[in-house]
């Protein structure tokens, strides 16, 4: 088994990546024409919105024409509960995931035997995109069930060939175990609950350096280039972004190739826009919006333009692999996410960067905004590691500053630093909590 | 001659002091003296104990954010100017006290204090020169039981 950083010979699941763009091109136009005659025909809401734009889909003559179909948005989602937006009959539903509804009902999508078949070979490019081939043993720590993230992967992975290694998220302990006893290769999980694990595995005394592990499968939240450092700095892995979303497929929808130049997308099932997220005109390549996606393929839910509130930007740049498909920029921050404070934009993922910048500390924080005699007060609360941690007071205090004015340097915010506890601030097992916005309570 | 003390890093909070005493209790380890630093959010918590490096990996485990540092434990004569004769032996070497906490015991009119120099080493060589010896934990240990 290879357990180097070698290019394996490419797998026959990603030809599609490597299309000539003219091909590319009538592919997508293809199948988006079929797509919407669908959702046309079964969706009751997308019929009214078309309608509404006095607009069929045989008005479609070019892939360019997608911008003259209306968007999709999460609360057309919610307002369908459970099965308002599907195209097909329930009965050719196999399956059905839910993303967590924080506010009120989930959002639920449905997948027919095909969609499932297409997200497996999604996944199956997303693994191969990275170096990860038959042979492979990968510990899928993504959480099992209504989440996508489990299944997805699970599915690519047995795709792919490798030996998968089902244990779900949580039980730190008996991850690192498994991870050692079974010469784990390929790890699937959300970043911060990587660094969760590489603190717990220094605890028990394992060093990830020694295992096989070589490749990290990270995504389900944003996160920013000094995570992958930090990954990469204490563990012998290669740490890999995946992008996806319960909207669209789930993880699979974009995944970083071995360069590690941000995720390339499945443009032949997934189709992106970036748009001005308050205009809602589409913006060129290389501009930063807000993401939009059309599902191709899918024939249970198609999603048409649907907004995923990610902000990035897509870059049609020569990638070294090869790979046609376009790629997105690192999604550091999500339309949803962002906090106002005095008046300022904060998005979590600049305190991450920031906290990264300070020599020995981890970025496991929480944001606490509040407001007192009428001004928004920001609080960043850190947890100590035995790096950061020095014996004087005045270390301490220093520690403080330091990070305070890293905050600021990024931010242009002064926070109150508090230095708190190791392990005292919520470790979720999947997204991580980074924000408490006390004004809203 | 130096002894190895453990800093723990604590929330001022209730019960921040008690979870870390309560693990070193539990796994029989005896504490020989402590000391307390604090500001308004955190503390840190300086411990002499018997079995340092036990307690440190115990501590570390078990979450804990913790820092072996060396400390240096002087016999003071219990007289008026008993701690200036240390601090005179030192005048004039540059060599800084970070700070000091005491032992509770006393032997033959000795009191025993723990302090903290920036360069321990030399602060040693210095007070041997004026006949001023450190204790070693082996020796510690003896007086404590005694």
């Amino acid at each position: 088994m290879s357990k180097n950083h070698d290019i394996p010979p490419m797998h026959p699941a990603s030809a599609m990546d490597f299309l000539p763009l003219a091909q590319l091109r009538d592919v997508q136009f293809i199948r988006l024409r079929d797509m919407v005659q669908r959702a046309y025909d079964h969706v009751a809401l997308f019929r009214q919105r078309m309608d509404e734009r006095k607009l069929k889909p045989a008005d479609l003559r070019s892939m360019d024409d997608i911008v003259k179909l209306p968007f999709t948005v999460k609360s057309d989602l919610r307002d369908a509960y459970p099965f308002g937006l599907l195209a097909s009959p329930l009965q050719d539903v196999v399956r059905f995931h839910a993303s967590s509804g924080t506010t009120g009902k989930p959002i639920v999508v449905g997948y027919t035997r095909e969609d499932i078949q297409d997200w497996t070979q999604a996944m199956v490019r997303s693994f191969a995109a990275c170096g990860v081939h038959a042979g492979d043993v990968i510990q899928n720590a993504y959480g099992y069930g209504l989440f996508t993230g489990g299944l997805g992967a699970h599915y690519g992975a047995e795709g792919i060939g490798a030996s998968v290694v089902p244990i779900s998220g949580g039980n730190t302990e008996r991850q690192i175990m498994l991870m050692k006893d079974f010469g784990v290769t390929v790890i699937c999980c959300t970043p911060s609950y990587f660094l969760h694990l590489m603190e717990r595995a220094v605890e028990s005394g394992v060093n990830l350096k020694d295992l096989p592990l070589r490749t990290g499968v990270f995504g389900a939240e944003p996160w920013t280039e000094g995570m992958r450092e930090r990954i990469e700095a204490g563990t012998a892995i290669r740490a890999y972004d995946i992008y996806g979303l319960t909207e669209i497929v789930g993880p699979g929808v974009a995944m970083e190739c071995v360069h590690q130049t941000g995720p390339h997308i499945f443009e032949d099932l997934f189709y992106p826009e970036i748009v001005d997220p308050e205009t809602l005109e589409p913006l060129p390549d290389g501009t930063e919006g807000e993401l939009v996606l059309t599902t191709l393929c899918k024939r249970a839910m198609p999603m048409i333009r649907y907004r995923t509130r990610d902000i990035t930007a897509v870059t049609s740049a020569k990638c070294p692999c090869g790979r046609t498909l376009r790629r997105i920029c690192r999604i550091g921050r999500r339309s949803d996410d962002m906090l106002i404070i005095r008046g300022v934009n904060l998005f979590p993922s600049q305190i991450e960067a920031a906290l990264l910048r300070v020599e020995g500390t981890l970025p496991h924080y929480q944001i606490i905004v509040d407001r007192q005699k009428g001004l928004d007060t920001l609080e960043v609360q850190v947890e100590v590691t035995n790096e950061a941690f020095s014996d004087t007071v005045g270390a301490l205090e220093q520690l403080q500053k330091r990070l305070a004015h890293s905050i600021e340097s990024i931010t242009g915010l002064r926070p109150a630093v508090k230095l708190v506890a190791p392990r005292t601030l919520q470790r979720s097992e999947g997204k991580a909590k980074r924000v408490m916005d006390k004004r809203l309570m | 001659m130096k002894l190895k003390q453990l800093s723990v890093f604590l929330e001022n909070k209730p019960g921040a002091l008690s979870a870390p005493c309560r693990l070193l209790a539990k796994a029989g380890i005896n504490i020989q003296t402590f000391a307390l630093a604090d500001t308004r959010e955190f503390g840190i918590l300086r411990l002499v104990v018997e079995d340092p490096d036990r307690a440190r990996r115990l501590l570390i485990r078990n979450g804990f954010a913790v820092k072996l540092t060396e400390v240096v434990a002087l016999e003071v004569p219990d007289v008026p100017g008993g701690l200036a004769a240390i601090l005179d032996a030192l005048d004039g070497s540059g060599i800084n006290v970070e700070y000091a906490y005491a032992f509770t015991t006393k032997h033959q009119g000795h009191g025993l204090l723990v302090f903290r120099f920036d360069d321990p080493d030399s602060a040693i060589k210095i007070l041997k020169s004026h006949k001023i010896s450190a204790v070693d934990s082996e020796e510690l240990s003896k007086r404590l039981k005694g």
